[in-house]
């Protein structure tokens, strides 16, 4: 069975591409035949973050206009021969996208195999975002632990539980998880961030993950390799854990309390 | 204010601020979430009707929506003044 992933957050810049890049990689190195699409239409990022730019020829609108077909659309990884992208287009409008066409590019997907297909949102309200989340199975809720961030979230919760296929097709609602990005165990130390359980005391989710804020995401994207790949950053292994434990392997979280410094480790203090 | 005032430590965390501000944000949004977009409309036509028959104001009518498992109520008060025109 294929399932469908969007990657959401209402709020621009929380990470969602960086997500959405990291967790496909991490979905196909596992195995999985894995599909990931951008759908910012316009504002097209996910093949720079996945470093495959160069090789965009055709993209999802072009395939939703029978002007090129899935196969010649869909790029393969250079990375992990299970992982393929589907570019956004750059030129288009952003009300290329259609929900028919959307649809069907799913179903095919569905039939060549897929196991996983990550949507990444635009960020905001409007068509692609809105397509971006029609007909996932799962949402993977990115949220920066801070007002704006945690507001839009709840926001886009409620299209989520209102406005997608499952919604309403009166089947079974979307799951939704947290996946808290930029996080500084540090700062919430000093009470100068939300913590974790501050978030999730008012979005009420189930926690997939802790991102920390790290300098690793922006080297990722400069090169142009998902975070996931960098295994000594914490950032990339915080993404590994996601995956595993969205996949039902019991992994602890990590990167929510401050690292015990030297006297810590060595006199076990809290 | 008192030399003894720079011991306390009365400063209130911004994250605390933050998730009380969030806490009350929130709460007040969920509520207009399953709110028929129609809603304001409704309410502007309405007051507009009443108005070209009785002198009421603009803060005179309400209109509420509320939703239970069962039935969605519609609610519209509309306070009449004192000395019909």
């Amino acid at each position: 069975m294929t399932r469908i992933i969007v990657v959401t957050s209402g709020k621009g810049g929380v990470g969602k591409t960086t997500t959405s890049a990291a967790i496909a990689m991490g979905f196909a190195k596992k195995g999985h035949k894995t599909a990931v699409i951008d759908f910012d239409v316009g504002l097209r990022n996910l093949d720079l973050i996945m470093g495959c730019e160069r090789r965009v020829v055709y993209d999802i609108v072009n395939v939703i206009y029978g002007e090129a077909t899935l196969n010649q659309a869909l790029i393969k990884d250079k990375h992990c021969e299970n992982l393929y992208i589907l570019p956004a287009s750059q030129t288009r409008d952003k009300d290329a996208l259609s929900q028919e066409g959307v649809g069907q590019i799913l179903e095919e997907l569905a039939a060549k195999d897929f196991k996983y297909i990550v949507c990444d949102s635009p960020a905001g309200i409007e068509k692609g975002a809105h397509l971006a989340m029609y007909f996932a199975d799962d949402a993977f809720v990115v949220t920066n632990p801070e007002v704006a961030s945690v507001r839009d979230s709840d926001r886009m919760l409620g299209i989520l539980a209102s406005k997608s296929r499952r919604a309403e097709q009166n089947l079974e609602p979307i799951k939704e998880y947290l996946l808290l990005t930029r996080y500084s165990a540090e700062r919430v130390k000093i009470g100068e961030m939300l913590s974790v359980a501050d978030v999730q005391d008012i979005l009420s989710l189930h926690l997939l993950g802790v991102i920390p804020e790290s300098k690793s995401v922006l080297t990722a994207s400069n090169s142009g390799i998902p975070v996931i790949l960098d295994e000594k950053s914490d950032a990339g292994q915080a993404y590994a854990d996601i995956v595993a434990r969205y996949l039902g392997e019991d992994k602890p979280h990590r990167f929510i309390e401050e690292k015990k410094g030297i006297f810590g480790k060595f006199f076990g203090s809290k | 204010m008192s030399l003894l005032d720079y011991f306390k430590i009365t400063k209130v965390s911004s994250a605390s601020v933050a998730k009380e501000r969030l806490q009350i944000l929130v709460a007040h949004e969920r509520s207009f979430k399953n709110q028929p977009s129609y809603l304001p409309q409704l309410q502007k036509e309405l007051l507009q009707v009443i108005q070209k028959y009785v002198n009421v104001g603009n803060d005179s009518i309400s209109v509420n929506f509320e939703q239970d498992e069962h039935q969605e109520t519609l609610e519209v008060n509309i306070v009449l003044p004192d000395k019909p025109r």
